[in-house]
Protein backbone atom coordinates (compact mmCIF):
# COMPACT_ATOMS: atom_id res chain seq x y z
CA UNK A 1 0.00 0.00 0.00
CA UNK A 2 2.99 2.08 -0.14
CA UNK A 3 2.44 5.43 -2.20
CA UNK A 4 4.57 5.18 -5.18
CA UNK A 5 7.53 7.39 -5.04
CA UNK A 6 8.68 8.34 -9.07
CA UNK A 7 12.39 9.78 -9.55
CA UNK A 8 10.83 13.09 -10.79
CA UNK A 9 9.36 14.34 -7.12
CA UNK A 10 12.42 14.00 -4.81
CA UNK A 11 10.58 16.49 -2.47
CA UNK A 12 7.62 13.93 -2.37
CA UNK A 13 10.76 11.23 -1.81
CA UNK A 14 12.32 13.63 1.01
CA UNK A 15 8.81 14.19 2.51
CA UNK A 16 7.96 10.30 3.02
CA UNK A 17 11.95 9.84 4.08
CA UNK A 18 11.38 12.46 6.90
CA UNK A 19 7.92 10.84 8.12
CA UNK A 20 9.17 7.67 7.84
CA UNK A 21 11.95 8.34 9.70
CA UNK A 22 9.51 10.33 12.48
CA UNK A 23 7.14 7.27 12.52
CA UNK A 24 9.72 5.26 13.83
CA UNK A 25 11.37 7.83 16.29
CA UNK A 26 7.57 8.36 18.20
CA UNK A 27 6.68 4.34 17.72
CA UNK A 28 5.26 2.86 20.39
CA UNK A 29 7.61 1.23 22.77
CA UNK A 30 7.33 -0.79 26.02
CA UNK A 31 6.21 1.02 28.98
CA UNK A 32 9.16 2.42 30.68
CA UNK A 33 8.19 3.21 33.88
CA UNK A 34 10.39 2.90 37.33
CA UNK A 35 11.73 -0.30 38.47
CA UNK A 36 9.24 -1.87 40.93
CA UNK A 37 6.43 0.92 40.59
CA UNK A 38 3.30 -1.09 41.80
CA UNK A 39 0.32 -0.72 39.68
CA UNK A 40 -2.95 -1.80 42.17
CA UNK A 41 -6.07 -2.48 40.41
CA UNK A 42 -8.40 -4.72 42.72
CA UNK A 43 -11.13 -2.70 42.76
CA UNK A 44 -10.34 0.75 41.45
CA UNK A 45 -11.03 0.49 37.61
CA UNK A 46 -14.53 -1.31 38.74
CA UNK A 47 -15.31 1.73 40.81
CA UNK A 48 -14.64 4.25 38.10
CA UNK A 49 -11.44 4.97 38.99
CA UNK A 50 -7.80 5.52 37.45
CA UNK A 51 -5.93 2.77 39.09
CA UNK A 52 -3.40 3.66 41.83
CA UNK A 53 0.27 3.59 41.11
CA UNK A 54 2.88 2.96 44.24
CA UNK A 55 5.99 4.34 43.27
CA UNK A 56 8.43 2.19 45.30
CA UNK A 57 11.86 4.20 45.01
CA UNK A 58 10.20 7.65 46.43
CA UNK A 59 9.18 5.91 49.37
CA UNK A 60 12.30 3.72 49.79
CA UNK A 61 14.27 7.13 50.10
CA UNK A 62 12.72 8.10 53.20
CA UNK A 63 11.64 5.03 55.01
CA UNK A 64 13.11 1.57 54.77
CA UNK A 65 11.49 -1.39 53.55
CA UNK A 66 10.69 -2.57 57.26
CA UNK A 67 8.46 0.11 58.46
CA UNK A 68 5.71 -0.94 55.70
CA UNK A 69 6.33 -4.42 55.74
CA UNK A 70 6.93 -5.40 58.79
CA UNK A 71 5.25 -2.59 60.97
CA UNK A 72 2.49 -1.93 58.72
CA UNK A 73 1.60 -5.74 57.16
CA UNK A 74 2.00 -4.88 53.52
CA UNK A 75 2.66 -8.55 51.95
CA UNK A 76 5.74 -8.85 49.57
CA UNK A 77 2.63 -8.91 46.79
CA UNK A 78 1.40 -6.64 44.08
CA UNK A 79 -2.47 -6.51 44.21
CA UNK A 80 -2.17 -9.12 47.87
CA UNK A 81 -3.05 -6.89 50.38
CA UNK A 82 -6.46 -5.75 49.41
CA UNK A 83 -6.18 -2.70 50.16
CA UNK A 84 -9.65 -0.47 50.36
CA UNK A 85 -10.60 3.12 50.89
CA UNK A 86 -12.30 2.41 54.14
CA UNK A 87 -9.05 0.54 55.61
CA UNK A 88 -7.06 3.64 54.17
CA UNK A 89 -9.19 6.34 56.30
CA UNK A 90 -9.12 3.78 59.37
CA UNK A 91 -5.44 4.59 59.11
CA UNK A 92 -4.11 0.94 57.82
CA UNK A 93 -1.98 0.41 55.17
CA UNK A 94 -0.81 3.62 53.06
CA UNK A 95 -3.22 5.68 55.94
CA UNK A 96 -0.72 5.11 58.54
CA UNK A 97 0.80 7.56 56.64
CA UNK A 98 -1.03 9.35 54.66
CA UNK A 99 -3.16 10.86 57.25
CA UNK A 100 -2.36 14.95 57.10
CA UNK A 101 0.07 14.48 59.73
CA UNK A 102 3.29 12.41 58.30
CA UNK A 103 2.60 12.55 54.57
CA UNK A 104 -0.34 14.42 52.75
CA UNK A 105 -4.13 13.26 53.70
CA UNK A 106 -6.67 11.20 51.46
CA UNK A 107 -8.38 13.90 49.45
CA UNK A 108 -5.64 13.98 47.05
CA UNK A 109 -7.33 10.88 45.16
CA UNK A 110 -5.19 11.45 41.79
CA UNK A 111 -2.14 11.81 43.25
CA UNK A 112 -2.14 8.07 43.48
CA UNK A 113 -5.30 7.02 41.26
CA UNK A 114 -2.87 8.08 38.71
CA UNK A 115 -2.39 5.39 36.41
CA UNK A 116 -3.80 4.57 32.57
CA UNK A 117 -7.36 3.41 32.97
CA UNK A 118 -7.37 -1.03 32.63
CA UNK A 119 -3.85 -1.39 33.28
CA UNK A 120 -3.81 -4.33 35.32
CA UNK A 121 -2.31 -5.30 38.84
CA UNK A 122 1.50 -5.64 38.52
CA UNK A 123 5.19 -5.32 39.67
CA UNK A 124 6.26 -2.77 36.97
CA UNK A 125 9.82 -4.05 35.18
CA UNK A 126 9.86 -7.08 37.50
CA UNK A 127 12.03 -10.18 36.29
CA UNK A 128 8.80 -12.56 35.42
CA UNK A 129 7.79 -9.61 33.51
CA UNK A 130 10.64 -9.76 31.48
CA UNK A 131 11.05 -12.92 30.91
CA UNK A 132 10.85 -13.86 27.08
CA UNK A 133 9.03 -16.76 27.32
CA UNK A 134 5.45 -16.80 29.39
CA UNK A 135 6.55 -18.29 32.76
CA UNK A 136 2.95 -19.93 32.76
CA UNK A 137 0.83 -21.12 30.31
CA UNK A 138 -3.41 -20.61 31.14
CA UNK A 139 -5.43 -23.95 32.58
CA UNK A 140 -6.34 -25.74 29.75
CA UNK A 141 -10.34 -25.48 31.37
CA UNK A 142 -13.20 -27.08 30.43
CA UNK A 143 -14.64 -23.37 29.01
CA UNK A 144 -10.68 -23.32 26.90
CA UNK A 145 -10.14 -26.91 25.97
CA UNK A 146 -10.51 -27.45 22.03
CA UNK A 147 -11.67 -24.07 21.46
CA UNK A 148 -9.99 -22.16 18.66
CA UNK A 149 -10.03 -19.18 17.19
CA UNK A 150 -9.77 -17.39 13.78
CA UNK A 151 -7.60 -15.21 12.94
CA UNK A 152 -9.75 -12.10 14.25
CA UNK A 153 -9.67 -13.57 17.34
CA UNK A 154 -13.50 -15.24 17.18
CA UNK A 155 -14.35 -18.70 18.03
CA UNK A 156 -14.96 -20.91 15.29
CA UNK B 1 32.45 42.75 -0.81
CA UNK B 2 28.69 42.87 1.25
CA UNK B 3 27.21 41.31 -2.13
CA UNK B 4 29.43 38.43 -2.31
CA UNK B 5 28.97 37.30 1.89
CA UNK B 6 25.13 37.98 1.21
CA UNK B 7 25.58 35.34 -1.62
CA UNK B 8 27.42 32.90 0.14
CA UNK B 9 24.92 33.47 3.30
CA UNK B 10 22.18 32.20 1.09
CA UNK B 11 23.39 29.73 -1.76
CA UNK B 12 25.53 27.53 0.97
CA UNK B 13 22.65 26.50 2.80
CA UNK B 14 20.34 26.11 -0.68
CA UNK B 15 23.28 24.34 -2.51
CA UNK B 16 23.53 22.39 0.82
CA UNK B 17 19.91 21.27 1.10
CA UNK B 18 19.79 21.03 -3.01
CA UNK B 19 23.03 18.54 -2.45
CA UNK B 20 21.41 16.14 0.67
CA UNK B 21 17.98 16.30 -1.66
CA UNK B 22 19.93 14.82 -5.25
CA UNK B 23 21.50 12.07 -2.49
CA UNK B 24 18.82 11.11 -0.60
CA UNK B 25 15.39 10.86 -3.04
CA UNK B 26 16.84 8.34 -5.52
CA UNK B 27 18.21 5.95 -2.55
CA UNK B 28 14.55 6.50 -0.81
CA UNK B 29 12.69 6.02 -4.53
CA UNK B 30 14.68 2.88 -4.59
CA UNK B 31 13.54 1.52 -1.27
CA UNK B 32 10.26 2.41 -1.53
CA UNK B 33 9.77 0.66 -5.08
CA UNK B 34 11.33 -2.57 -4.70
CA UNK B 35 10.28 -4.94 -2.39
CA UNK B 36 12.45 -5.18 1.14
CA UNK B 37 15.04 -7.96 0.86
CA UNK B 38 15.62 -9.29 3.76
CA UNK B 39 12.46 -10.24 5.36
CA UNK B 40 11.05 -8.97 9.17
CA UNK B 41 11.11 -12.43 10.67
CA UNK B 42 14.92 -12.22 10.42
CA UNK B 43 15.89 -8.93 11.79
CA UNK B 44 18.59 -8.91 14.52
CA UNK B 45 18.04 -9.34 18.12
CA UNK B 46 14.16 -10.11 17.80
CA UNK B 47 13.36 -10.85 21.37
CA UNK B 48 16.08 -8.52 23.10
CA UNK B 49 14.15 -5.93 24.96
CA UNK B 50 15.96 -2.58 26.28
CA UNK B 51 15.24 0.48 27.88
CA UNK B 52 14.49 3.32 25.64
CA UNK B 53 15.20 5.26 28.37
CA UNK B 54 15.96 5.05 32.15
CA UNK B 55 14.18 6.98 35.20
CA UNK B 56 11.50 9.07 32.68
CA UNK B 57 8.90 11.28 34.70
CA UNK B 58 5.67 9.92 35.41
CA UNK B 59 3.95 11.76 32.32
CA UNK B 60 6.17 9.72 30.11
CA UNK B 61 6.08 6.24 31.67
CA UNK B 62 3.99 4.26 30.18
CA UNK B 63 2.08 3.48 33.27
CA UNK B 64 1.20 6.82 34.71
CA UNK B 65 -1.59 8.64 32.90
CA UNK B 66 -0.72 12.19 31.26
CA UNK B 67 -4.09 13.14 31.03
CA UNK B 68 -4.58 12.89 34.60
CA UNK B 69 -3.52 16.51 35.91
CA UNK B 70 -2.21 15.20 39.18
CA UNK B 71 0.59 13.08 37.20
CA UNK B 72 2.48 16.05 36.47
CA UNK B 73 2.82 16.99 40.52
CA UNK B 74 4.22 13.65 40.93
CA UNK B 75 8.42 13.91 41.49
CA UNK B 76 10.33 12.74 38.23
CA UNK B 77 12.92 9.82 39.79
CA UNK B 78 15.72 11.54 37.93
CA UNK B 79 15.15 14.94 40.05
CA UNK B 80 15.62 12.25 43.54
CA UNK B 81 18.47 10.76 42.26
CA UNK B 82 20.65 13.23 41.46
CA UNK B 83 24.23 12.49 43.55
CA UNK B 84 23.52 9.13 44.35
CA UNK B 85 25.45 5.84 43.10
CA UNK B 86 24.41 4.39 39.80
CA UNK B 87 23.98 0.75 38.86
CA UNK B 88 23.28 -0.60 35.67
CA UNK B 89 20.29 -2.94 36.26
CA UNK B 90 17.06 -2.32 38.26
CA UNK B 91 16.25 1.47 38.48
CA UNK B 92 20.46 1.86 38.04
CA UNK B 93 20.75 3.31 41.81
CA UNK B 94 22.95 1.70 44.11
CA UNK B 95 20.60 2.12 47.02
CA UNK B 96 22.62 0.15 49.53
CA UNK B 97 25.92 1.99 48.62
CA UNK B 98 23.91 4.99 48.84
CA UNK B 99 22.47 4.12 52.49
CA UNK B 100 26.42 3.37 53.30
CA UNK B 101 27.67 6.27 52.12
CA UNK B 102 25.00 8.30 54.03
CA UNK B 103 23.33 9.95 51.15
CA UNK B 104 19.98 8.81 52.06
CA UNK B 105 18.42 8.52 55.21
CA UNK B 106 15.42 6.38 55.22
CA UNK B 107 13.43 6.22 58.88
CA UNK B 108 13.61 2.93 60.19
CA UNK B 109 10.60 3.58 62.59
CA UNK B 110 7.13 5.50 60.74
CA UNK B 111 7.28 8.38 63.10
CA UNK B 112 10.49 8.47 64.68
CA UNK B 113 13.54 9.24 62.40
CA UNK B 114 16.28 9.23 65.10
CA UNK B 115 15.80 5.07 65.83
CA UNK B 116 18.58 3.26 64.13
CA UNK B 117 18.06 -0.17 62.95
CA UNK B 118 18.42 -3.26 64.79
CA UNK B 119 21.93 -5.21 62.17
CA UNK B 120 23.07 -8.08 62.45
CA UNK B 121 26.69 -8.43 60.15
CA UNK B 122 26.70 -12.81 59.45
CA UNK B 123 27.77 -13.58 56.63
CA UNK B 124 25.89 -17.14 54.76
CA UNK B 125 27.97 -19.17 52.50
CA UNK B 126 26.17 -21.36 50.22
CA UNK B 127 28.14 -23.80 48.22
CA UNK B 128 26.99 -23.97 44.68
CA UNK B 129 27.20 -27.55 42.93
CA UNK B 130 27.44 -26.01 39.76
CA UNK B 131 30.60 -23.87 38.13
CA UNK B 132 29.49 -20.80 38.92
CA UNK B 133 31.43 -19.09 42.22
CA UNK B 134 29.60 -19.89 45.33
CA UNK B 135 26.97 -17.73 46.73
CA UNK B 136 27.84 -15.18 50.08
CA UNK B 137 24.70 -14.16 51.09
CA UNK B 138 25.32 -11.08 53.46
CA UNK B 139 23.08 -10.28 56.43
CA UNK B 140 24.64 -6.76 57.15
CA UNK B 141 23.15 -5.03 53.92
CA UNK B 142 19.82 -7.18 54.41
CA UNK B 143 19.40 -6.33 58.20
CA UNK B 144 20.04 -2.18 57.16
CA UNK B 145 16.51 -2.34 55.22
CA UNK B 146 14.78 -5.17 56.71
CA UNK B 147 13.07 -6.51 59.59
CA UNK B 148 14.35 -10.49 60.69
CA UNK B 149 10.13 -11.43 60.35
CA UNK B 150 10.26 -9.90 56.77
CA UNK B 151 12.12 -12.92 55.92
CA UNK B 152 12.27 -15.70 58.61
CA UNK B 153 10.46 -18.13 58.93
CA UNK B 154 8.01 -17.50 56.00
CA UNK B 155 10.49 -17.30 52.83
CA UNK B 156 13.54 -18.84 54.73
CA UNK B 157 13.94 -21.52 57.36
CA UNK B 158 16.72 -20.15 59.83
CA UNK B 159 18.13 -23.63 59.71
CA UNK B 160 21.56 -24.87 57.97
CA UNK B 161 20.14 -27.02 55.06
CA UNK B 162 16.76 -25.98 55.09
CA UNK B 163 16.24 -23.81 52.01
CA UNK B 164 16.93 -25.06 48.87
CA UNK B 165 17.32 -22.34 46.58
CA UNK B 166 17.39 -22.15 42.62
CA UNK B 167 17.62 -19.78 40.19
CA UNK B 168 14.95 -20.81 38.45
CA UNK B 169 12.56 -20.21 41.60
CA UNK B 170 13.83 -17.33 42.29
CA UNK B 171 13.34 -15.64 38.56
CA UNK B 172 9.76 -17.22 39.71
CA UNK B 173 9.73 -14.92 42.20
CA UNK B 174 10.11 -17.45 45.02
CA UNK B 175 13.09 -17.21 47.78
CA UNK B 176 15.92 -14.42 46.83
CA UNK B 177 13.09 -13.60 44.38
CA UNK B 178 10.78 -12.24 46.60
CA UNK B 179 12.35 -8.72 46.65
CA UNK B 180 15.25 -9.51 44.07
CA UNK B 181 13.79 -8.98 40.30
CA UNK B 182 10.81 -6.64 41.65
CA UNK B 183 12.11 -4.01 44.09
CA UNK B 184 15.83 -4.65 45.17
CA UNK B 185 18.88 -5.53 42.19
CA UNK B 186 17.38 -7.77 39.53
CA UNK B 187 19.13 -11.03 37.79
CA UNK B 188 20.96 -10.07 34.82
CA UNK B 189 23.85 -11.19 33.72
CA UNK B 190 25.35 -7.94 35.07
CA UNK B 191 24.37 -8.78 38.71
CA UNK B 192 25.29 -12.49 38.86
CA UNK B 193 28.69 -11.83 40.28
CA UNK B 194 26.65 -9.64 43.61
CA UNK B 195 25.86 -12.97 45.25
CA UNK B 196 28.03 -15.44 43.17
CA UNK B 197 30.74 -13.89 44.89
CA UNK B 198 33.34 -16.20 46.46
CA UNK B 199 35.40 -18.21 44.22
CA UNK B 200 35.39 -22.38 44.19
CA UNK B 201 38.44 -23.35 46.26
CA UNK B 202 41.92 -24.34 44.57
CA UNK B 203 41.61 -27.52 41.90
CA UNK B 204 37.77 -27.66 42.27
CA UNK B 205 36.33 -29.21 38.72
CA UNK B 206 32.09 -29.59 37.62
CA UNK B 207 30.83 -32.77 38.58
CA UNK B 208 30.29 -34.79 36.03
CA UNK B 209 27.05 -35.61 34.72
CA UNK B 210 25.60 -39.48 35.06
CA UNK B 211 25.12 -39.50 31.48
CA UNK B 212 29.04 -38.63 30.66
CA UNK B 213 30.14 -41.10 33.66
CA UNK B 214 27.50 -44.24 32.59
CA UNK B 215 27.96 -43.13 28.22
CA UNK B 216 28.24 -46.93 26.61
CA UNK B 217 29.90 -45.42 24.04
CA UNK B 218 33.07 -43.97 25.57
Amino acid sequence: MSPKIERKHPVNALILGLLVSLGLWIAPQDSQAEYADVVINNYADAAGMRPAVFPHWFHRIRFRCKVCHADLGFQFKAGGNKITMAKIIDGQFCGACHNGEIAWSVENCAMCHSGIPGTPTHFHGSTLQRLIAPAYKPLDTKETAGVKYDENNQKK
Amino acid sequence: MNITARFTALALPALLAGSALLANAPALAAGAASAPAVSDANIFNRNLKKDAEVNPPPWEDGIHDPENEATHALQPPKEAYAGLPTTTFGNHIDWVKALDDGLLRPRWDRINSNEEPFVMDLDIVRPVKASMPDVVFPHRQHTEWLFCSNCHPAIFVPQKGANQISMSAILLGQKCGVCHGKVSFPITTASCKKCHSKAKPEGWSPPLSDATLKNPWK
